[in-house]
């Protein structure tokens, strides 16, 4: 982390990948043509369009990528609407990395892995996906469910269909939530997939996506016998400072930027219901 | 201890003034606030509650931060911050001294605040003892000596004096460059003060307001408390108590373009407002109820819970006095405190 | 007070009794014998905490915005003052008059603790209210003190009567007052333009941005206030002492001129005492002159100054300039 962690680094566009209608990633270098800094998955950066506002992403590259960050940000607001509208060679405004990772290097290590997401959410997930990718042998089986409202809205879907699709001990698990032509694939909401798929309750999920989903995804998890301690997600609120300072994100006395985003179900519990 | 006769303080403010920059409550168009001292100014070191509390010395209600030069397509960050000159914060009372103590938990933690650490750094703080506590003050039930204020110096004010006594480095500092203008004496003056003073801080309402029950352990039970529906009920959603709070630290990080750039400053926010947690796709807390229970939560239950149990409120008593509708605090302390407040 | 208090008490348990309302808006005692704060009981258990003293300052009419709109009637207490923002508020379509039941109560002005404790009264136990003096218990004995001296700002010209009123209750005549509103705005208007400015600069330089102002007053009745919306470029919020970052409170008196009924509720809840309703005044007696005499929420319909044309309207500019009118 910087000395000054509220002032930023200059962060240059260096290519731009159209994913969905709304979403696009964004692939970040410092002016020096190196990475800017080393994270862990999960964790997020603060990127800023100077004069418009600075927004928190997570980051959606994987750290073994050393070369370069990505970020895949959905159109929804008037910071991620300039984003949008950016062309390579640009030049942005980042600062971070902010918050606590994944435990992919404690207690995910040696367990098999499934991973749901809806829409957007596979952004934070990617970076933890691909984390277990480069180093394959330290975990077991992963699964993915990945859903989203149409074919066109499902994110990274190349490196999906051809990566992680081709992966050994890894599935993939692709539905939409209403039928579309050209697509052969599976239709219906995510939480009724999973239960579908009778997941084996013994490994550790990863839960991101619309709060709707994951509260339904895990009442599914649960019934299926998942155990609430081995199931994790990732919150977003309002942040300003990434830094547990500014008082803006805090769920009772956790804040997301500091204490968070990654959360155990079970430490979400033991908070108040208000994120 | 030294002393100093009364009508000399403005000496001494001189004094003090051709060395570094002085911070001093000032009476201006009728309310008394801290300010930069010059000649001439109402230095009113008798009134016991600014109306702002001296945080924004440390912590301004609005701060430059940075500023953005666009060439091109190249951008270049400027740190807009010049060195900070030295000053002394003179006539902080107990409570407010306090309340600095809060504000460093915070920003002084890692990663260090360094636009907060480095005013911090560059100041001499002069406390004030009260001798004249009024009813809305309840400093005591935080452990707050209000005769015996902490700080680099520690001052006492009666009808003829004012009593000096260092007690630190910087405090030292600054006693060797006004000394010339003190005389030496009044340990049994100050002593006699405290005693009187005392007695007051003992007897007043809020002396004993019972905090028992605010415990990070009875935080959820705290949050769901029914009574948080009717003691919000009647709040503007005005961000009063935030502003004239000295603990108050919540902050928004805003860019205003200019003609020669964007700059990018803080100010302060208040949890009070209705946009305060919104963002482009929700907002987590959307009524006055769940934003007037954060407020006093933070102070009362998260704070402490992430600082070894110590408050986030050092009974200053400023929401009590300036709440347009006169909900406050201490209100919310009695309610839901614990059964010695009934 | 006293009686006045028993009466509102008593209608308040029997209108919440036989049902005819589903809520009462009034006030609750607080800590002190001069710290209530506005309350809406629902119950008669409730109104266990009622009060009505020389403290109930707070206007209860832009509560009625919300309450108006629950299940059932909501009565409330109403001073004379009170009710023009009342009234103001039907004209604008912001409370449901059929939902509510305005109970008229009397006002002798109310009292400013502030400006009791700045006469160096602390502690304060107790007040009394006998003519034109009050007694104050205090902690450390009995003060006596001017009455016209400790009242609110916004009562030491109220010459306001009661405008709407399904019931009443009035105890006590209101001893006739000759006073002139606009004393003050004529005093700032016999300033230079260079003291004028350097007044308002030297009040305005206080603003701490909180807001206070606007949320309290029943002409501030947007949902989304314009100074709120994010995409605007400012935050209101940041204060800076450059005078045109003050033109905030300017810019609100302009949204409320016409419709401002100088309830004072801006100057009363400003933590730093500016007379922000003198901002307010100053509109009132310029659309006066220009207009004709003009009070806004003396009735909850009809047509106002500032939105409705006449051909015979005065050009502002030569009114300014004492060319007509």
């Amino acid at each position: 982390m910087t000395k000054e962690t509220l002032i930023p680094k200059i962060g240059v566009v260096t290519d731009i990948r159209k994913d969905t209608p709304d979403v696009k990633t964004f692939r970040v270098v410092g002016t020096d043509g190196k990475k800017l800094f080393q994270h862990m998955p999960g964790q997020c950066a603060m990127v800023s369009i100077p004069g418009v506002g600075e927004c928190m992403f997570s980051i959606t590259s994987s750290p073994t990528n050393e070369e370069y960050m990505e970020f895949s940000i959905k159109k929804c607001g008037c910071v991620t609407e300039v984003i949008h509208a950016l062309e390579v060679g640009a030049q942005i405004t980042v600062r971070g990395p902010y918050g606590k990772n994944f435990p992919v290097e404690e207690d995910f290590k040696g367990k098999d892995l499934l991973f749901i997401a809806g829409g957007i959410g596979l952004a934070p997930l990617r970076s933890v996906i691909n984390y277990v990718r480069h180093y394959r042998s330290n975990y077991g089986k992963v699964v993915i469910v990945y859903g989203a409202r149409s074919k066109d809205d499902l994110v990274d879907i190349e490196e999906i269909q051809t990566e992680w699709m081709n992966e050994p001990n890894m599935e993939v698990y692709l539905t939409i939530d209403r039928p579309q032509e050209g697509w052969d694939g599976h239709v219906g909401f995510v939480p009724a997939y999973v239960k579908e798929l009778g997941l084996d309750p013994n490994m550790t999920a990863v839960l991101c996506g619309p709060p709707i989903m994951i509260k339904f995804t895990l009442a599914g998890l649960l019934e299926l016998g998942f155990e609430k301690s081995r199931v994790y997600t990732t919150l977003e609120l309002r942040m300003k400072c990434g830094v547990g300072k500014c008082g803006r994100c805090n769920v009772g006395d956790k804040f997301v930027c500091k204490d968070g985003p990654v959360f155990r179900m079970t430490e979400l519990d033991e908070l108040p219901d208000e994120y | 201890m030294f002393k100093i006769a009364k009508e000399r303080l403005n000496e001494l403010y001189a004094k003090i003034n051709g060395q570094m920059g002085l911070f001093i409550p000032v009476k201006k168009a009728g309310e008394v606030n801290y300010e930069v001292w010059r000649e001439g100014k109402e230095v009113s070191l008798e009134t016991l509650k600014t109306v702002k509390s001296p945080k924004n010395m440390f912590f301004p209600q609005t701060e430059n931060m940075m500023k953005f030069k666009t060439e091109g397509k190249n951008l270049e960050i400027i740190d807009v911050r010049g060195e900070k000159r030295p000053f002394v914060l003179f006539g902080v009372k107990a409570c407010d001294y306090k309340a600095i103590e809060v504000l460093d938990k915070v920003f002084l933690a890692d990663p260090v605040d360094t636009y907060y650490q480095s005013r911090r750094n560059a100041t001499t703080i002069v406390t004030l003892a009260c001798s004249k506590p009024e009813e809305s003050c309840f400093c005591s039930v935080f452990g707050i000596d209000a005769t015996a204020p902490q700080g680099d110096v520690t001052t006492w004010l009666d009808g003829e004096n004012l009593y000096w006594q260092a007690n630190t480095e910087k405090g030292e500092t600054l006693t060797a460059l006004v000394k010339d203008l003190f005389a030496e004496g009044g340990e049994a003056e100050v002593e006699a003060q405290q005693t009187a003073t005392k007695t007051i801080i003992d007897s007043l309402p809020f002396a004993n307001l019972d905090l028992s029950k605010f415990k990070p352990e009875n935080l959820n039970e705290l949050f769901n408390a029914a009574e948080w529906q009717e003691m919000s009920e009647a709040c503007l959603g005005c961000g009063t108590c935030t502003f004239v709070c000295p603990t108050c630290q919540c902050f928004d990080i805003r860019d205003f373009k200019t003609n020669e750039g964007v700059i990018r400053y803080r100010c302060w926010d208040s949890c009070m407002y209705s946009d305060f947690t919104l963002m482009a796709h929700g907002n987590s807390r959307t009524t006055q109820m769940q934003r007037f229970r954060q407020r006093f939560m933070h102070k009362l239950v998260y704070y402490p819970s992430q600082n070894d149990g110590l408050y986030s409120c050092v009974g200053c008593g400023r929401c009590v006095n300036k709440c347009p509708q006169r909900l406050n605090i201490v209100k919310v302390i009695k309610t839901l405190g614990g059964k010695d407040n009934d | 007070m006293k009686d006045v208090e028993l009466k509102m008490l008593e209608r308040a348990k029997a209108l919440l009794e036989s049902g005819e309302v589903a809520r009462v808006i009034g006030w609750k005692k607080g800590d002190f014998c001069y710290d209530p704060s506005p309350a809406s009981f629902e119950t008669v258990e409730e109104l266990n905490g009622f009060v009505y003293d020389w403290f109930c300052g707070a206007n209860l009419s832009k509560y009625l915005i919300e309450m108006s709109k629950k299940e059932g009637k909501t009565a409330v207490f109403l001073k004379p003052c009170d009710t023009y923002s009342f009234n103001q508020l039907v004209k604008e379509h912001r409370i449901k008059r059929e939902n509510v039941h305005v109970i008229a109560v009397e006002c002798l002005a109310k009292l400013d603790i502030e400006k009791i404790k700045a006469k160096g009264v602390s502690m304060v136990t107790g007040v009394e209210v006998i003519g034109k003096e009050v007694k104050v218990t205090t902690a450390y004995g009995e003060e006596t003190l001017k009455k016209p001296e400790v009242i609110l700002t916004k009562c030491e010209t109220c010459q306001k009567t009661h405008q709407v009123k399904d019931e009443e209750i009035i105890l006590h005549d209101r001893p006739e007052r000759d006073v002139d509103r606009f004393a003050e705005v004529a005093k700032l208007e016999a300033m230079t333009a260079d003291e004028r400015f350097a007044f308002w600069r030297e009040q305005l330089s206080k603003c701490i941005r909180c807001n206070a102002c606007r949320n309290v007053c029943p002409a501030c009745s947007c949902v989304k206030c314009v100074f709120d919306n994010p995409a605007s470029g400012i935050a209101a919020k940041a204060n800076d002492d450059k005078f045109e970052e003050q033109l905030f409170h300017i810019i609100r008196a302009f949204h409320v001129a016409g419709r401002c009924t100088d309830c004072g509720e801006c100057s009363r809840v400003c933590p730093q005492n500016i007379p922000l309703h003198l901002l307010n005044r100053k509109f009132i007696k310029d659309i006066d002159g220009l207009y004709g005499e003009y009070q806004a929420g003396e009735t909850a319909d009809g047509k106002t100054p500032l939105t409705s044309y006449a051909e015979a309207d005065a050009e502002p500019n030569d009114v300014m300039k004492g060319e007509a009118k």
